[in-house]
């Protein structure tokens, strides 16, 4: 099916690059919510992505496995380029893993069939093997005893590591993350973070949307600034926490660490 | 109160003197009710005795003495008004299943449509669903009698395709005859439905051991209109159509449907329609766009999302009230006696009460056949609740 | 690392931060892009498209045609109508029928003063921020007591103030609106009072309730009807008898009375018990409690289940003409049976149509309203 797939140049030639965005703008109607964004992204590259609220940022990750569509510039993942070539969507989201905010968990199935749902039903992995792997990584988020419970029985902290297990099931080059703590208490936040950062130590390409300047510091690459539709400023963490370029970032900064 | 309440060892008399409260509260009230059934009852006896009328169900057993428009079992006027009950009670169950069928299919895509991104289809629905919500069902029914009504008479019958014919005394139709091997027919319907199972069994076997995903509902699909038409092929075709010819005043041959039967049909099924179309919408409209997102994200194609995330949670709200609105078709269907469709209500209701007097037993039974109905589809209810609550903690 | 990004990166650029907000490419957005995207998005949604322009095209010009520009508006019988579409002459001629029945003429000034009175009750109930109001909620709760003598008089002798117009001259929208206002007055209260029967934790009363409200819900509106025309007669003792309408309007308000007890009760379920624990904790008694904290917000909440209760009775008023009233289809059923107007069925359905039509829109379209003004009140 792969063979459908329009790759924009031979594999090989850009391994070590992961996701770029040229030039992308999106809008909403006549609001210009993404302006003339550049991203280039590579392989085992951990960012981080911040900025006020109402920035685009969310808009901008959703972008990358088109669950918005951009309207000009190019997107390219893994090769491939995101256009309306359906082929191309579904080579895309099955190399791409997202979280969400509010988890987005299947309520009507076991913990153990929301890992195991995609495997069997988009990689066609024959079931024992399914489960055997979702058991792997329910481990790896350390809630394996959760497995046969239903979502609604779990707290938003296990919910949540069972919704990146979920993703990791599938195997995916690329792992994004859309402020994947800000719906939990702060006890839930350690848990959460910590999977995450194991996760970074395994060398998984990471886009995370996050204000947790701590795991920012920790394990990104880069922290990139977003604010209205544009990105600002990116950085190391160091440079960037100890010293913003631009006048918006410091005070966002300063707000942020404020508390 | 309120001191006492608060004061430790009160509580306890305080406690009894509500406890007692409540004991004579229901008692009162149990007692009430039943002056008043005590009074009416024995009003109801001196009423029925003035009027010469003994109670009992002995009248079931006497000859109703009235013709019937339309039966499904055989029966004529010299029948006892206990298969009058039954022949009522078919004809209730005819129209309401056939129109909960209807009522289900025109809802479910109505539903669906209503919730297209095309605006223009999306708007039609919406003036569908509040137009036909907002009128009163026994007007809509009286005025589709109305326009069959207005259909031209048997000797200038609207043809159709030549073999069909609409007229204000029915609609004239093909009668299927079957010929020898329709069994065979039959028989090959029966294996694809045995099949099928089996094959769904063998095919979830198969993935589970080596992940291969067959095309479960194509072939049902094949196996069920395929098996019976190669039988066809094989007997050459048993199944001839007796065809309706006109014939002086009336036609022959062919089966008709009357025009209240299709009238009270046409307008229980797009007054229904219109209530299941909104809650098919509401019921897939309830499930959030997360899931859907979630899904995608996941690499699930839509239509295997819809199949596998949003179905099986829209379900859970849409079913409760789509078997409420199974039940009101039921009942809405008693709306038959205004027009002069047999139901239960119009024949057994209507004219053997007036014809035996017999009000209270009559009525009492009709409105139990209405309850157990009821009863029976709530007790489902319950159960598929059940079921399928969505365990939370 | 910058370099990276910056390069070959198409358009113009500017200094981060300062990129202007541009217009949209052409064609996604304004009546192209509308069209593309709601009518014309893909293959499938174009044949929809198609396909329901051509119902339209198919559908609409006979209508208009029938309604309108091949439509009678005056004559004096069906034979005065020579065109192809609709007759309106009937309801021309029979206007005064259709909304007040057999009314006598020279009463009618009694039903222009009572649907005074009864637009004035129902305007403070819908909108609560309209001048006198206080006064006008008075006139509200004097409603059933105007209403009653203002339709049906107060004696029947020369020198009686208001001549007595028995119920069975009460016919149309009038008798319509009669039985629809009663059913709706009557049904909110004793649904109130079966909901809380049914949640309150005497085993009598709840079972009484229980069963009421079940057996009701269970059976068609039709076969009450026919108990409160044929068996009720039979329940009272001999020589006493009362009017058929109010028969009727005791059957329609229990009928709906046992709906309406499930809304609400639904609306009971959705408070939280903190809500009755802290009303209890203030020393509420129990009415106390229920007529301030609870049914404020349980009614609040089952706003459209309400509406739409009243919806459905107000539809279930047309039932009454199989026991023989004459409401307003009823009406609409017997004046297509005069020799006159024969056959003219659709004519008369149309008419009353719109007539319920516009009556069940406006309560949904109220309910629509209020429940989007509570709810903006809630977030603020
Ligand atoms: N579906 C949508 N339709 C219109 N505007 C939207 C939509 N989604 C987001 N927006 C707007 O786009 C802007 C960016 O949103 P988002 O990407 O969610 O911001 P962030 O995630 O940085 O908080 C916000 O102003 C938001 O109001
Ligand atoms: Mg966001």
């Amino acid at each position: 099916m792969s063979d459908a797939v329009q790759r924009v140049s031979t594999p090989g030639v850009s391994d070590e690059v992961a996701i770029q965005i040229i030039g992308m703008h999106k809008w909403y109607g006549q609001f210009h919510v993404l302006k003339d964004i550049n991203l280039t992204v590579r392989r085992g590259e951990r960012i981080v992505v911040c900025g006020p609220s109402g920035s685009g940022k969310s808009t901008m990750i959703r972008c990358i496995n088109r669950l918005e569509e951009h309207q000009q510039g190019q997107i390219i993942v893994d090769d491939i380029e995101l256009t309306g070539n359906l082929k191309n969507i579904d080579a895309i989201r099955r190399e791409v893993g997202m979280c969400f905010q509010h988890f987005n968990l299947f309520p009507h199935l076991t913990v153990l069939e929301n890992c195991t749902l995609a495997p069997i039903w988009v990689r066609k992995v024959p079931k024992a093997q399914a489960e055997e792997i979702a058991m792997e990584f329910l481990n790896k988020v350390r809630i394996p005893e959760q497995a046969a419970k239903y979502p609604g029985q779990l707290s938003g902290g296990q919910q949540q590591r069972v919704a990146i297990a979920r993703s990791l099931c599938m195997s995916p080059r690329i792992m994004l993350f859309d402020e994947p703590t800000s719906a939990l208490d702060p006890e839930m936040i350690a848990e959460v973070l910590e999977v995450m950062v194991n996760l970074a130590e395994t060398g998984m390409t990471m886009i995370c949307v996050t204000h947790e300047m701590g795991f920012a510091r920790k394990v990104a690459d880069r922290v990139i600034f977003m604010d209205g539709g544009e990105i600002i400023e990116q950085n190391e963490p160091e440079e960037f926490f100890n010293n913003p370029q631009s006048e918006r970032t410091q005070q966002f900064l300063s707000q942020i660490l404020a508390h | 109160m309120a001191t006492q309440s608060i004061d430790g060892p009160k509580r306890g008399s305080l406690l009894s003197d509500q406890r007692t409260r409540a004991i004579v509260f229901q008692a009162l009230a149990f007692f009430l009710v039943a002056v008043f059934f005590i009074y009416i009852g024995t009003n109801t006896a001196r009423n029925l005795e003035a009027l010469g009328i003994s109670t009992g169900f002995g009248f079931l057993d006497s000859p109703a003495g009235y013709d019937v428009a339309m039966s499904l079992i055989p029966y004529t006027a010299t029948d006892t008004h206990g298969r009058v009950f039954f022949v009522g009670l078919l004809n209730t169950l005819s129209v309401a299943v056939t129109g909960i069928i209807a009522a289900t299919i025109l809802g479910v895509i109505l539903g669906v449509l209503r919730l297209s991104k095309n605006w223009l289809v999306s708007k039609l629905v919406y003036w569908y669903v509040e137009v036909v919500r907002n009128v009163p069902l026994l007007l809509q029914i009286l005025f589709w009698y109305g326009v069959l009504l207005g259909l031209p008479r048997v000797r200038d019958a609207i043809p159709v395709f030549e073999t069909m014919f609409l007229s204000n005394r029915g609609f004239y139709l093909p009668r299927p005859v079957p010929g020898d091997g329709i069994g065979l027919i039959i028989i090959a319907f029966f294996v694809a439905v045995i099949a099928i199972p089996i094959i769904a069994r063998a095919a979830r076997k198969r993935q589970e051991q080596t992940g291969q995903i067959f095309p479960v509902f194509w072939t049902s699909a094949a196996l069920i209109i395929g098996l019976p038409a190669l039988a066809a092929i094989v007997t050459g075709f048993p199944l001839t159509f007796d065809y309706p010819e006109k014939g002086g005043f009336n036609f022959k041959g062919g089966m008709v449907l009357r025009p209240e039967f299709v009238a009270l049909w046409f307008s229980l099924s797009i007054y229904t329609a219109g209530f299941i179309a909104e809650i098919v919408r509401a019921g897939i409209q309830a499930v959030s766009h997360g899931q859907t997102e979630a899904a995608f994200s996941l690499g699930l194609k839509p239509n295997w999302t819809m199949r596998m995330i949003v179905l099986p949670q829209a379900l859970r709200v849409i079913v409760p009230p789509l078997t409420s609105q199974y039940l009101n078709l039921t009942k809405n269907s008693s709306l038959a006696i205004a027009i002069g469709y047999p139901d239960l209500v119009s024949t057994f209701g209507g004219t053997s009460l007036n014809q035996t007097g017999q009000a209270i037993e009559i009525i009492m039974m009709t409105m139990l056949v209405y309850l157990t109905i009821s009863l029976l589809i709530s007790m489902l209810m319950n159960y598929y609740n059940k079921r399928i609550a969505l365990v939370e903690r | 690392m910058s370099d990276i990004t910056q390069s070959n990166a198409p358009g113009q650029h500017y200094p981060p931060g300062e990129h202007p907000d541009l217009p949209p490419p052409p064609g996604t957005v304004g009546a192209i892009g509308w069209l593309r995207n709601n009518l014309f998005s893909s293959i499938p949604n174009t044949i929809l498209t198609l396909l329901a322009i051509y119902f339209l095209v198919v559908s609409i010009p006979p209508v208009l045609d029938w309604v309108y520009f091949e439509a009678d508006f005056e004559g004096a019988s069906r034979t005065d109508c020579t065109s192809a579409g609709a007759c309106w002459a009937l309801i021309d001629v029979r206007l005064k029928q259709y909304l007040f029945g057999l009314y006598p003429s020279d009463e009618l000034w009694r039903v222009y003063v009572a649907g005074l009175v009864l637009a004035l009750a129902v305007l403070p109930v819908l909108f609560d921020k309209i001048p006198f109001r206080k006064i006008l909620l008075v006139n509200t709760l004097l409603l059933p007591i105007t209403g009653f003598y203002l339709l049906s008089g107060t004696g029947s002798g020369p020198d009686a103030w208001l001549t007595t117009v028995e119920t069975p001259q009460w016919g149309g929208l009038l008798l319509t609106l009669v039985i629809g206002v009663t059913g709706i007055v009557a049904s909110l209260p004793i649904g109130v009072a079966l909901a809380l029967g049914r949640r309150s934790n005497m085993p009598v009363v709840r079972a009484m309730c229980v069963t009421f409200i079940e057996f009701v819900r269970g059976v068609p509106l039709i076969t009450i009807l026919f108990m409160s025309s044929v068996m009720v007669p039979l329940f009272l003792p001999e020589g006493v008898n009362f009017d058929k309408l109010l028969r009727c309007l005791i059957g329609v308000s229990l009928f709906s009375a046992a709906y309406m007890a499930e809304v609400i009760r639904g609306g009971l379920q959705a408070i939280p018990k903190g809500q009755y624990e802290a009303a209890s904790a203030m020393g509420l008694s129990f009415w106390k409690m229920m007529y301030l904290i609870i049914l404020p917000q349980a009614l609040r909440i089952v706003i459209p289940g309400i509406v739409n209760t009243f919806i459905g009775l107000f539809k279930d008023t047309s039932l009454v003409l199989i026991i023989g009233l004459f409401d307003l289809l009823g009406i609409a059923k017997t004046v297509i049976t005069d020799a006159n107007w024969i056959g003219l069925s659709h004519e008369s359905y149309a008419f009353v149509a719109v007539i319920y039509w516009v009556f069940c829109f406006g309560m949904s379209r109220y309910s629509i309203w209020l429940e989007a003004k509570l709810h903006t009140g809630h977030k603020r």
